[in-house]
Parts: C-alpha cells; structure tokens; sequence
C-alpha cells in the first residue's frame, strides 16, 4: 500500500498541460521547408531519392499525404533545398492542401490548412466519438492514436475519444493504405456509423497508399465514394499532429 | 548430414547449398529435429519451371544453421512433414498456398492469408471448424476489434463461458510486401523504407534484419560505433514495447495506477528514440552500411539519464503491480502453454522464454553488438500470463543493462560505410532478436546481384498458434489479457 502511494507521488501529473501550444523536439521531422533555388541540377535525382515518391519536380514541391518524414533528400541535398523543421501542425482539410511549395513557410502552409464550416463545430464540437478502423496499417499509426488517449497527451479531456462500436461513433479515422482483404470491413464500418459523420485519414499510407501505393494487394476504390473531411500527414503522424488538427477541424481555441 | 553449414549472417553461394531429393531432405530433416534442431526457416523460391524448396535449421546450442533445398515442379505433392514435425505446420501451409505443392497428408491444410469471406470470387471461403452440440455457441470476433489495434478474425467455440477451441484468421493486413521488395530490387531506399513498415512496433527488429543482410550479401563492414547505436535503439525498442505492454495487461485487468505508469514510462523511452533520430519508432535511423545520426555526448548522457529514471520507476512499479492480489488472481494460471507444447510447436522470443525454452537469437546466434556483450538468456517456467508478463519487466531490466554497457565504451568511428554491390548468386540469412522474438529474413541474389527473393519471417509466425492453444478451457473473459499477454503482429504476420 505505501509503495503503491509512493509510486502514485512518484508519478505526480504527467500530462502536457497546453496541447495547443505544446513544441515537440527540435530532432522532429515535421513541416519541410523548401528553397528551389538551392536545387542544383543533380537535385533531380530527388524523385528516385524519395521512398514514397512525395517529391515533384519543375517546379519543387513534396507532397505532405505521400511524405514519409524520413528526411532522406534532405540528407542528399547538400546544399539545403529541403530543410525539415520541427513544425508538427501538419492536418489538412483538403488534399490539395497538402502539396508544399517552394518558399512556403509553416505560418503560410497552418494558416490555410484547415478550413471548417459552422456546422462542424455546432454539431461535433463538444464531443466527438470516433471509431478507427485500421485498413493494412502497420501498428505505427495506430500506436500513436493509441497515445493521444494516454496520460501523456490525454485527448479524452477536449471530449474527444475513439469507441468500439461504429454505432456510437460520429466519424472513422481510417489507417493503413487499404488493403484488399480490409476493404468491406471498411466499407460495413462506415455504413454502421450515422450521418452526419466525418471521416479522417491518418498516415500517409491511408492518404495516398504510402510506401504501398503500388501493391497489387490494396483496393482503395472506397475512397472514390466518401469525401475525406481531414487529412492527418505523417509516417506515423505526431499524437499532437492528430489532436491539434482535430481541435482545429473543430474550430476549438 | 549433408546440408550445408551456415552462420547467422554468412552468406554463401547458392552452389554450395546441396539439392537433395525430398526424400533425402525428409529423412535428414527429421533426423536432424529428432536431435533438437530447430526449423528457422521453410519457402520456395520459383525459377522457370522448377520450384525450389529451402529449409534452414537451426542448431542453437552450437550456433550453426544448416540448409539444403529440393526441387518441385508445378503441381507436384509431397508427403507432409507436419504429422512427424509440428512445428512445420505453418511453413508448409504457407509452401502450399504461394506455389501450389501440396503436402499430402497435412492434418489441417487451410490458407494462411487468403480465403477471406466476400473478398474475392478467384477464392474459396475459409469455412471455419465447428464445434457441435447441446449449449455449444460460437463467438465471432473481428477482424475490426473495439480498441485501436490492427484487424484479425478470431473464432470461438464456447460450451458456456469456457473456451474449447480458437481459430484464428488472418490475412486480412496483407500488403504483399515480399512481392515490393522485388518489384523494387533496384532501389535500396525504398527497400529499407519497406522494411521499417513490415511492422510498425519492430522498425530496428525488421530494419535491422534487412541491412545486415544486405551488408552480408555486398561484404560491407559497419563500424563498431555504428553497430554499438544499432545495439541501443534495439534494446530501445525492446524496452518501450515491454512498457506498452506491461500497461496494457495492467488496463486488462483494471488496475489503473499500472496502465498510467508504465504508459508514461514509455513515452520517455521513445522519446529517447526521437531525440536520437527524429522518429518515436526508430524510423530514418537504419542504413544499409550503418546509421543516419550520430549519438553525441550529450546524447549519450540524456539517455544514461532518461533509463537510469526509467530503471527506478519500472522497479518500484513492477514491485507494485507484481504484489497486487487482484493483479496476480488474473494473471497466475491464465492461459498456460506447457515447455512440451511451446516446443513442439515451435516457439520464439519471449513467448518461448516465458514457457521455460531458452531461446533468443541475441545468445544463440549473436550479431553486432552482442558478440561483445553476451546475453544471458532468461527463462521463467509456468508459461501463463504472468511468466509472460513478468518476463517482461526483467528484459526491461536486462535491456537497459546492456544500454549501459554499450553507452560506456560507445567510442568514436564512422556512422555509415561505403555501399557495396551484393554479390551475384548468394544466400544470407539475417536473424535478429526483436522484441517478438526470432526475427528472419533471407536473401537470395541473382546473376547480377540482384535480389531474387526475400524471404521474411516475423516472430508472429510462429507464435499466433500459441495464442489459440493458451485459451483453452479458459474462460472467454480471459482471451483479451492472454492474447494481449502475447502482442503478437498481424501485419508482420501477413506481410
């Protein structure tokens, strides 16, 4: 009893007391900052150099929804075109959105990410229940969904929680670049949840397929039929990545 | 015998590799489990007509691997070892759905990612054994589950509240990886990057496993700093996972203060992961030759720093949870797999370790940097959910240990060696310790040095079956905290 007091003491309160404001280390790869005019020509090989083919050329630009964070062209490039910074306010309401240019700073990419509707905050802003489904993914993603519920991050005080039935869910946040083999069960998933419901996508397998866009084995034809509301980038995406984009999403200051 | 004898990591030409008949290879194989070895390894590999079989097995005691292969041809069968050796019941299941031989006289051949309801019309629906009779009922779980965790089927037949039998049903993650590795064999970033997503929780475990054989294949030496950071962000690895789990059992079984404490004790070890690489998993760490970041001094005492904590407050924690009444009444006696079963049925890793079989790859078959810090191996006999769960918190300790050791002679050489082109026509067998357990992948190169298979097995494989045997006669409310008691992987299952 009193070592179980002891380690109640020890322990003492873990939780980051402002989400909102909350910096991850600077080692973080996060939102990449990009100078075209540092891109020699042997930059070109950028395209093969990227893992998950997120980097466009003519003009530079990486796609958030493919990029796997992994800052191999940053490694490749020396003289500095690609620089990731530590930013981890990646979410997005639109998939175009998630293409970064040339010179776009972080404040610029933040401030015209998400774009909400009156509704949203009306209808799921003081609780949202939400019902993920992992589609293929990796167990990255869904280790950290899992974290946003922890004494750490502790997503359940903005109202916000994931729950087992579709029935009591408002939206799905989908993982895992949809494989074939998943692709009904996430279709029946979505179905049982009741309109109005909003769906996110989380990593970058589930917004573009990822490091799997090629495999023979997925089927993201379910994709064509849904609207995605919002677009969370990462390989896995930061807990904080996910919270912030929700609150965001749900216009909660 | 007249396989050919390996070490972990050596690679050899395929011409050394002997090419028996089944025959042969079946007598000599049996003979060879008989006097204890151990199946590693058991795939085909199609070139033209022929379908070539490779086994590989393992001499733990001795560190030695063997392997041979046989020659099939499309359609062919073969009289199933399975009935003799069980352990090969899933490789050979496996053999069958990828290339079609089939092992004649298998006691239970069905698929092992395909045959999925409604999926496909090609397929034939996996119908699911059943149990018959008055007060008999089924219980279907999956493959979506309540909590936030990848997606399996699971089959119950229940007489009452008791479980009589468990089939388990995967697939349904499969993402055809082995097929990306060879479409994607000219380009090695690529391949790393899939490496690390095999399964998400085993980023170093799987990464780790593909460099080293890649680095065998192009006879590319990596420095003994780089192999030492490789060491720390295994054990890392290790050490969060154990931590996650040991929070999970706790939530399982409603003792709260358990699911915080050790929850947060995790995200400072994979905290320690991102100050290193700038990834909570390990991600961008691995590269073939070496490492992509350098562990300063700084870092180096952050992190002596982060587990000397980490080491105190596990303990304190453990001596809790450990001493609790209500911990214990669900812990002791739950879900039991016997040393005789665990062995027969070919366990890895911890799963094995906490049924009393000494194996671990880190002692048997050592690489990098616990050829010069030996691991003792540890083992607790009753095989329930607390062997499986305390075997947990004393590799935590035994891992940070080592952490220790290696951090206080880190010294100084380069992070990554120049790349080498693999050699034309060779075998690797990389084995690795994740914390699952017994992690394989085999590489064979072509006429170019290219790859021509990759073959990768997860610790799960072997492992999953044990879950079904454990919650046998146990009762149904028992089955989350015993397969949790495992955490085994579905995608590093269904690659």
């Amino acid at each position: 009893m009193l070592d179980l007091l002891k380690l109640r003491l020890r322990h003492g309160f873990q939780a980051i007391p402002d989400i909102r404001n909350a910096e991850v280390l600077s080692t973080f790869r996060g939102f990449p900052l990009i100078d075209e005019s540092k891109c020699a020509e042997g930059c070109l090989e950028y395209k093969n150099v990227c893992p998950a083919g997120a980097i466009e050329i003519n003009p530079l630009k990486i796609d958030l929804g493919k990029c796997t964070f992994c800052g191999e062209c940053e490694r490749v490039c020396k003289n500095g075109a690609i620089k990731f910074t530590n930013k981890h306010k990646l979410g997005a309401t639109g998939r175009e959105e998630l293409l970064v240019s040339s010179g776009t700073t972080f404040e610029e990419y933040y401030s015209g990410a998400i774009k909400t509707k009156k509704e949203i905050e009306k209808v799921f802003g003081r609780s949202l229940k939400l019902r993920q489904v992992s589609a293929g993914g990796c167990n990255g993603c869904e280790m950290e969904l899992a974290a946003a519920m922890n004494v750490n991050f502790d997503m359940g005080r903005f109202g916000i929680d994931f729950v087992a039935s579709p029935r009591h869910a408002d939206g799905i946040v989908i993982t895992g670049p949809i494989t074939k083999n998943m692709a009904p069960a996430l279709s029946d998933a979505y179905k049982s949840i009741s309109d109005p419901k909003i769906v996110i996508a989380v990593g970058a397998c589930a917004i573009s397929g990822g490091v799997f866009a090629e495999s023979s084995e997925l089927n993201r034809k379910f994709l064509d039929e849904i609207k995605i509301d919002l677009f969370i980038p990462g390989c896995p995406p930061h807990p904080l990545t996910f919270i912030n984009a929700i609150l965001e999403f749900l216009d909660r200051k | 015998m007249s396989w050919a004898e390996i070490k972990n990591l050596q690679s050899i030409s395929l011409k050394e590799i002997p090419s028996l008949s089944f025959v042969e290879l079946k007598q000599q194989l049996l003979d060879s489990v008989s006097r204890g070895n151990r199946l590693v390894q058991f795939f085909g590999d199609k070139i033209n007509e022929d379908i070539i079989l490779y086994t590989i097995l393992a001499d733990d005691e001795q560190s030695k691997l063997f392997v041979a292969s046989t020659k099939f041809k499309e359609g062919d069968s073969y009289e199933s070892l399975t009935p003799v050796a069980k352990s090969f019941h899933l490789f050979e299941r496996e053999f069958y759905e990828q290339y079609g031989i089939k092992p004649e006289g298998h006691p239970w051949l069905k698929p092992v990612r395909k045959g999925i309801a409604g999926i496909s019309n090609d397929e034939t629906p996996y119908e699911f054994f059943r149990m018959t009779g008055e007060e008999v009922h089924e219980v279907g779980v999956g493959p979506i589950h309540a909590g936030i965790i990848e997606p399996g089927h699971f089959r119950f037949s229940c007489h009452g509240e008791q479980i009589y039998n468990l089939e388990i049903e995967l697939g349904f993650q499969h993402r055809g990886i082995e097929e990306l590795f060879l479409r994607n064999k000219n380009n090695p970033i690529y391949l790393l990057k899939l490496a690390e997503s095999i399964a998400g929780d085993t980023v170093i475990g799987h990464a780790g496993a593909f460099v080293r054989a890649v680095e065998s294949l192009g006879g590319i030496s990596v420095s003994r700093k780089a192999m030492m950071i490789r060491t720390i962000a295994l054990e890392l690895e290790r050490i969060s996972v154990h931590l996650g789990d040991l929070s999970a059992l706790s939530g399982d079984v409603a003792y709260s203060t358990g699911s915080a404490v050790f929850g947060a004790l995790r995200t400072k070890i994979i905290n320690t992961s991102l100050a290193i690489c700038g990834s909570r998993f390990g991600r961008g760490l691995m590269a073939a030759g070496g490492v992509n970041f350098d562990l300063t001094s700084d870092l180096v005492n952050e992190i002596m720093l982060t587990i000397n904590k980490v080491e105190d407050d596990v303990e304190l924690a453990a001596e809790v949870l450990f001493s609790s009444a209500s911990v214990l009444a669900r812990f002791e006696k739950t879900g039991i797999v016997t040393n005789a079963t665990a062995k027969e049925i070919g366990l890895v890793g911890p799963a094995a370790r906490s049924s009393g079989l000494p194996l671990d790859v880190r002692s048997d078959h050592p690489y990098e940097g616990f050829l010069l810090f030996p691991v003792y191996k540890l083992t607790l006999n009753s095989g329930d959910v607390f062997a499986r769960a305390y075997i947990r918190y004393i590799e935590i300790t035994q891992s940070i240990k080592i952490i220790k050791e290696v951090l206080d002679s880190i010294g100084e050489g380069e992070l990554i060696a120049q790349n080498k082109k693999s050699q034309p026509d060779q075998f690797v067998i990389s084995m690795s310790e994740g914390w699952r357990g017994e992690i394989s992948h085999c590489a064979i190169t072509d006429y170019n040095g290219q790859l021509r298979k990759y073959k990768i097995k997860d610790p799960s494989f072997n492992n999953w079956l044990a879950v079904a045997l454990a919650v046998r006669k146990n009762g149904i409310s028992d089955f989350p905290l015993v397969n949790k008691s495992y955490n085994l992987s579905y995608s590093g299952f269904d690659l």
